[in-house]
């Protein structure tokens, strides 16, 4: 079972009844394998924040609930996650962040650990699928016992690896009534003085309880050397130094003081392995304990493995001849993605592209290398904003995001634009789907996360409802008009939005019938700017791969010579 | 067989990701310990891809094979199964399908296409099995088989019999691909 698939049958088995999540890898396959589980009210959030706010209010509601969501999805959810920590639960509330060391899909590689200290919530942290389910199972327990929210932290590795689970049955939940409790649930001033000084009490408890808890403990072996790690890295440590010594966290925050003083003084020299920051070393040098090793011996950028650590601590590693001319292979838009339209003429364009987080992001790549920034979730539009107000005008600049990412946080920046005498122009690349994270649906897909119908949102309606007067849809492989509009939109002193519209290639079916390169190209090239995986030079001349090319066409309508046809007699693959 | 690691490799949307879950399967239903780590998101998108597929009897901790530690490199394209060598061990097997995918910095003329891959993968490896996997899969029916071929030439090294693998395609392949392949796999095992 992959590590998300054993989260969702944990919180299954837990009784879990609401799970509200924004899609975010790693950690989005929690959010879908749930939705297969009749029992569960499952939900796409259209961000972090909503769907912890969802989450937290089914907890006061009396239930079981469940909020994913990838690492900095958790800074969007910051705000209600920190006083959530004062207030408690009623039924057990849990937060599943996945963070993504080794930046396999993210912008960044923030630690999450710190939110569980800095907000004062307990923190768990499995290191393989079933420790998946049971924690989960277990965090519910613990937020139940304590009244606390619980933090589940799992990485890509966890996430995305795949053991052998044991499943059990699950166990339903009478619903905790309501009952009304303004010291509790009105976070306001004067209460919120008084929860503060109970958080700080449950922590202290639980801190005291940790030592005792079975998911921390001590595999003693050889006392000359005794390591302190959690999640992943247990099982590099275990993989790597199998004679050692080992103290395995489950629970992160508050750390085990109790036990790491027991385990400081059975070992001769003590260290530290974990991922990213110096989290543990650092407060358990603050405990007054010698260290032989921490970050000092490792980094805090990237995964580790077991090699990684056998080098440390100077045992044999294989010699291994390196590759050093095989060429990257960078991620690309697909073949037949709607993008690569909009991305070809912005290129052409030369315009100061303000990007977004998503799919398109790969847009800043070579060939096209139409994207100047991608900062955060919906800052395309406020970033351009600035931008414009900076430069003086906004000619030559354009924010672009895709529909997820518009509902997700771009929305508030383009009533700001609006309230704020903006000209700039926005353009909302609406693929019906969010692509990056493997086709979840969105409020415009009309569709929820049961694959049930939903009221769609229209774009084009809610730009007009906050008050931008120039709108414009069109199909993004409609170059030469795309081309025309951008120009108008940009020169106009007014706020404009261009919604490209052309489902992701991926949901809809292709034509399947690829092109070839007729004798009337005169080579100029142009296919091979707009960065198509199906076009290739061979002797000297564009060259469509039949294999690669889905026949979308688009080659044909950048091409001036008119010299892509759908291949003769080859038909569909 | 006591612990077999394999590494499956490739360009995202070649079909890596069912390769290893079946490979996966197919382990777990003969009751050996198996880990599988594998790729999703934004690496998907055309870019180099690896499964690290770990079987033991056991037991598996890291869910990481680690260079110079993998039996088998299964390689789904030529330039990946050169990138991946490192990871095989001296005398190792190594299948690949002899499609050349080019990566967008060749196809821009930023960078070459290595030449010399086939010498390099004989040099390090002790089997060398290359063959068009694409040709058997179009024949077959769909170039999406590309994976089902590939596995049906690993498995005649792996311990497990053709009925097993046959149950395993059955069980975790959509109905109506289950018989193009189980055509697949019969063809890329004799090929």
């Amino acid at each position: 079972m992959l590590g998300n698939e054993a989260f969702a049958r944990g919180a299954y088995e837990a009784g879990v009844k609401v799970v509200s999540s924004y899609p975010g890898t790693p950690s989005t396959e929690v959010t879908e394998n749930a939705a297969k589980y009749d029992e569960i009210h499952v939900e796409w959030a259209p961000n972090e924040k909503v769907g912890v706010e969802v989450a937290i209010g089914a907890s006061l509601g009396g239930v079981r609930s469940l909020s994913c969501m990838k690492h900095v999805g958790l800074n969007v959810a910051a705000d209600p996650f920190f006083t959530a920590a004062y207030t408690g639960v009623t039924g057990g509330a849990v937060i599943l962040v996945a963070d993504d060391n080794g930046c396999h899909s993210s912008q960044n590689e923030q630690d999450s650990r710190y939110y569980g200290r800095s907000a004062g919530v307990p923190v768990l942290e499995p290191s393989n699928s079933q420790e998946c389910k049971d924690y989960i199972k277990l965090a519910y327990d613990i937020s139940e016992k304590y009244d606390t929210i619980v933090l589940l932290r799992s990485n890509t590795r966890i996430s995305h690896s795949r053991g052998i689970v044991e499943i059990g049955e699950r166990v339903e939940k009478e619903r905790i009534p309501y009952v009304k409790n303004i010291q509790k649930y009105v976070a306001m001033p004067a209460m919120a003085r008084k929860l503060h000084i109970a958080q700080e009490k449950r922590m202290a408890q639980i801190q005291q309880d940790s030592s005792d808890m079975a998911i921390n403990r001590i595999e003693m072996g050889d006392t000359s050397v005794g390591i302190i790690t959690s999640g992943i890295c247990y099982q590099y440590v275990k993989e790597a130094l199998p004679d050692v010594s080992i103290l395995k966290m489950g629970m992160i925050n508050p750390l085990p003081k109790a036990m790491i003083e027991e385990f400081a003084a059975k070992v001769d020299k003590l260290y530290v392995i974990e991922e990213g920051d110096p989290f543990f070393e650092e407060q358990i040098r603050a405990m007054g304990i010698k260290l032989a090793g921490g970050k000092d011996m490792f980094t805090i950028q990237g995964e580790y493995n077991a090699n990684m650590i056998r080098k440390a601590f100077g045992r044999p590693v294989p010699q291994i001849e390196e590759i050093e001319d095989a060429p990257g292979r960078p991620p690309l838009l697909c073949a037949g993605c709607p993008h690569r339209g909009l991305f070809h003429v912005l290129s052409k364009l030369k315009k100061t592209v303000i990007g977004d987080i998503g799919c398109y992001t790969l847009a800043s790549l070579p060939p096209t290398s139409a994207m100047d920034s991608c900062l955060c979730m919906g800052a395309s539009i406020t970033m351009a904003h600035g931008f414009e107000k900076a430069v003086g005008n906004s000619k030559d600049v354009v924010a672009v995001l895709g529909d997820s990412t518009f509902f997700h946080s771009g929305i508030t920046g383009l009533v700001n634009m609006n309230y704020n005498g903006a000209k700039g122009t926005v353009i909302i690349l609406d693929n019906r789907i969010t692509g990056m994270t493997g086709h979840q649906d969105n409020p415009s897909t009309g569709r929820n996360a049961k694959g049930q119908e939903a009221p769609a949102i229209d774009i084009a309606e809610l730009c007009r409802a906050i008050g931008v007067k120039n709108i414009v849809e069109i199909d993004p492989f409609k170059v030469k008009d795309l081309e025309e509009i951008i120009k108008t939109e940009t020169a106009r002193e007014e706020l404009s939005v261009i919604i490209t519209k052309r489902p992701c290639a991926l949901i809809v079916k292709q034509p399947d019938t690829p092109y070839e390169v007729t004798d009337k190209c005169k080579n100029c090239k142009m296919c091979m700017k707009i960065g198509c995986p199906a076009i290739e030079e061979r002797d000297g001349r564009p060259y469509v791969v039949p294999e690669s090319c889905v026949g979308c066409g688009l080659c044909a309508e950048v091409c001036p010579f008119d010299a892509f046809d759908i291949a003769a007699g080859k038909g569909a693959k | 067989m006591n612990k077999s690691n394999i590494l499956i490799v490739g360009v995202g949307g070649q079909g890596t990701l069912l390769a290893s879950v079946l490979l996966g399967n197919l382990a777990l239903s003969k009751d050996y310990d198996v880990k599988l780590s594998e790729v999703h998101g934004m690496a998907q998108r055309g870019g180099s891809v690896v499964t690290h597929v770990k079987i033991s009897e056991e037991g598996v901790n890291s869910p990481l094979i680690e260079e110079g530690d993998a039996d088998v490199i299964i390689a789904f394209e030529e330039l990946e199964a050169y990138r991946w060598l490192p990871y095989l061990k001296e005398g190792g097997t190594i299948y690949v399908n002899t499609q050349q995918i080019l990566p967008m910095p060749v196809i821009m003329g930023q960078a070459d296409y290595p030449e010399k891959i086939m010498p390099a993968l004989e040099a390090k490896a002790g089997t060398v099995k290359a063959f068009d996997a694409l040709k058997i899969a179009a024949e077959c029916g769909s170039v999406k088989a590309v994976n089902v071929v590939l596995l049906g030439a690993a498995s005649n090294d792996l311990p497990f019999d053709e009925e097993t693998w046959i149950k395993v395609i059955e069980e975790n392949v959509k109905p109506k691909f289950v018989e193009l392949n189980k055509k697949a796999f019969e063809m890329g095992r004799n090929a």
